[in-house]
């Protein structure tokens, strides 16, 4: 090692943008590094979806008269179990410090880790339910809507689950109390998002379910990244 | 005038229990500063309070005479910190952790100013090795090495000597004096004692309750 | 206005206002609910429909409106904490979660209760019912997450968060449950949409509600000044007190 003069070499200033890029490019690298992580909650959601047929009745009409519901209660608790450790390295390497004290805004920051979330969980998952769903006898038909419905609908959740996994990451175990917290928030996604399946299942229009699905998301989009930097701040912070 | 910041007044209460107050702390280009005090007496509080994590009970920061909650953005585009975690991901390589750590300060650095700054804490030929396999010294060289690699004048470090060999320690003492002789400002905590120990202005809290 | 704001941020001088207010509270809850109670078991009309069963409703509705006051009333506190770092205000945000968790329970089981006379059995999901056995869990993961954090500052204020992105959900949550409710089953029977109501039996109504109100102020109060001796406990203004 040597004493070094400061370098000569001006360095560039970086919008928004390229620094939004840059924590894009890092949860890419992590995600990589961390192999097959990823499938797990893929792998969850199919061990789920066959327990109902041995735990419910292996009949046709029973299965696919229960399948929206089941496909998105499944999927639902596979996003929650996926959400603990959104920031737990994150916090004990003192990445999120360096976050907290970007000079950038942090919801920004925030919202580019919860869409690496969404993308590494939820679009696998709406992208692999409808062939679970011929497990469940769900007909055909109904898979561009459960797509459509868990794309939009997962979005909601990564976001608000997010701000759980925010307020609990100082916490040593907080797995369970992150589900107890979350939970409940996560309903009215469940309810609109099974709702535009079974509609759709039943001959009519998914298009109000959906809508409100979009609704729910645009308002999340909106209001969860400040929740999550303040749940962060407060984390980190005390 | 790079760094003008001043602390006046400052209290800091955690949980029912006044840390400090009527601290006063007033730092300009050219200061070395070190914070002592025993576990627990408000080290890294203070730190968190003058790098505007936590807002204090009672007194204020000022950044070139302005509030720091106003003044945020120009300050924190002033600021290096280094924390008691380093912000090293364990999974990532060296070059991967300081592009991201550069890029979160907000500077554009290429591939080879970074394999400079890592040469420069000793961590050649280590530059595509995943941190996690690294020893906890070198992991915290890594860290280090931002300080060549995103110039600001002001460093803010809580415990920067731990974990590194006697010759980090050499390193990082010279290289801590140097940015205050080119007219940067550092405060640390740390109960290492310099050699050139006239340069550095020690801060002890705790002494007056 | 501002320095009124400004005294009740101080324990010492809060912890005096709840002591002065206290009294009169109490004394308009035990006139209110005794009021309310003898007029709507014993002097109003039974139900045309229902007979005696309905009077449930007098412990039921106020409960039910208990419910959802109480966590506005969290939510105002901890929106006071966040902004202004009002300690008090986060006691009290504290002393209420209990007290709400208590009364969703309350508004759960007699719900439940009212439910055997009228649909012949104990749980029926109704979109009221449902809507408040959700908020209940949200009641206990607020509990929960300060249990968690135990008593300090950093729980307080995350705790606060949560209490804030729960009340913005609740009308989210309660119109989602409505629009569940209609697609699968039409509401045959709730208990908003009944003909109008006779004074006889609507004023006794509204004085349980205002009893009960009175009750959980009284209550809050009380366990207000208990929080604000307990968490001041090494000031020197309680130590004086306690000797």
């Amino acid at each position: 090692m040597s004493s070094r003069e400061m370098p000569v070499a001006t360095p560039t200033r970086l919008g928004w943008a390229h620094v939004c890029l840059a924590q894009l490019r890092r949860e890419l690298a992590l995600a990589r590094r961390r192999g097959g992580d990823w499938l797990n909650p893929l792998l969850f959601l199919a061990l789920v979806v066959v327990l109902f047929p041995l735990g419910i009745s292996p009949q046709p009409a029973r299965l696919a008269d229960v399948a929206p519901g089941l496909l998105w209660v499944a999927a639902l608790l596979a996003m929650l179990l996926s959400l603990d450790a959104l920031f737990r390295t994150d916090h004990a390497d003192g990445t999120l410090e360096q976050m907290l004290l970007a000079p950038q805004p942090l919801p920004l920051l925030c919202l580019t880790k919860v869409v690496v979330h969404w993308l590494l969980t939820g679009v696998p998952l709406a992208l692999c339910a409808p062939w679970l769903g011929v497990l469940l006898s769900l007909p055909a038909g109904a898979a561009p809507v459960l797509i459509g419905s868990l794309l939009l609908g997962s979005a909601t959740l990564s976001l608000i689950g997010a701000i759980g996994a925010a307020l609990t990451v100082g916490l040593p175990r907080g797995g369970i109390l992150l589900s107890l917290l979350i939970l409940p928030l996560y309903i009215p996604v469940l309810i609109f998002g099974a709702g535009a399946v079974q509609t759709a299942l039943a001959g009519g229009s998914a298009a109000p379910a959906m809508a409100l699905l979009g609704a729910m998301l645009a308002l999340a989009v909106a209001g969860a990244p400040f929740a999550i930097a303040g749940a962060l701040r407060i984390s980190v912070n005390g | 005038m790079n760094v003008v910041l001043d602390a006046h007044e400052l209290a800091c209460e955690r949980d029912d229990r006044w840390l400090f107050d009527s601290l006063e702390l007033h730092l300009r280009d050219g200061d070395i500063v070190r914070i002592e005090g025993a576990n627990g007496s408000g080290k890294t509080s203070l730190l968190k309070l003058l790098t505007g994590q936590l807002v204090p009970d009672a007194g204020r920061i000022e950044w070139h005479g302005q509030p720091l909650a106003r003044a945020r953005e120009a300050f924190r585009r002033s600021l290096l910190f280094i924390g008691h975690e380093p912000g090293v991901a364990a999974a990532l390589t060296a070059q991967e952790n300081l592009a991201w750590s550069a890029a979160m300060a907000g500077v554009g650095v290429s591939a080879a100013a970074i394999d400079d700054a890592l040469a420069g804490v000793g961590l050649t030929g280590f530059e595509d090795v995943a941190a996690n396999q690294l020893s906890a010294g070198q992991r915290r060289r890594i860290a280090l090495a931002r300080l060549d690699l995103v110039p600001r004048p002001l460093w803010i470090l809580d415990e920067p000597f731990t974990a590194i060999d006697r010759h980090g320690v050499a390193w990082l003492e010279q290289r801590v004096l140097s940015h205050g002789e080119q007219g940067g400002a550092v405060i640390m905590t740390t109960h290492h004692t310099f050699q050139a120990n006239d340069r550095v202005d020690s801060l002890i809290l705790g002494a007056t309750a | 206005m501002w320095t009124f704001v400004h005294k009740l941020g101080s324990p010492k001088w809060c912890h005096a206002l709840c002591a002065r207010l206290q009294p009169g509270f109490w004394i308009a809850a035990g006139l209110l609910l005794a009021v309310g109670a003898v007029w709507s078991l014993a002097f109003s009309p039974p139900d045309y429909q229902m007979g005696d069963s309905y009077r449930i409703i007098y412990v039921h509705v106020p409960a039910a409106i208990l419910a959802q006051s109480v966590f506005v009333g969290m939510a105002l506190a901890s929106a006071v904490f966040l902004i202004w770092k009002i300690k008090v205000a986060d006691m009290a945000a504290t002393v209420m979660a209990p007290f709400g968790a208590a009364m969703t329970f309350l508004g759960l089981f007699t719900g439940s209760l009212w439910g055997v006379p009228t649909w012949g059995t104990w749980w029926t999901w109704d979109a009221r019912l449902t809507a408040m056995l959700i908020q209940l869990f949200l009641y206990i993961g607020v509990i929960a997450l300060r249990g968690a954090y135990g008593r300090d500052d950093q729980g307080a204020k995350a705790v606060a968060v949560l209490t804030l992105v729960g009340v913005v959900n609740i009308p989210i949550i309660k119109y989602s449950v409505v629009w569940w409710n209609t697609l699968h089953q039409p509401a045959t029977f709730t208990l908003t949409e009944r003909p109008a109501m006779p004074a006889s039996m609507w004023v006794p109504l509204l004085i349980m509600v205002l009893g009960f109100y009175s009750f959980f102020i009284a209550l809050t109060l009380y366990r207000l000044r208990n929080e604000i001796m307990r968490r001041e406990s090494r000031t020197r203004w309680v130590q004086a007190l306690a000797d």
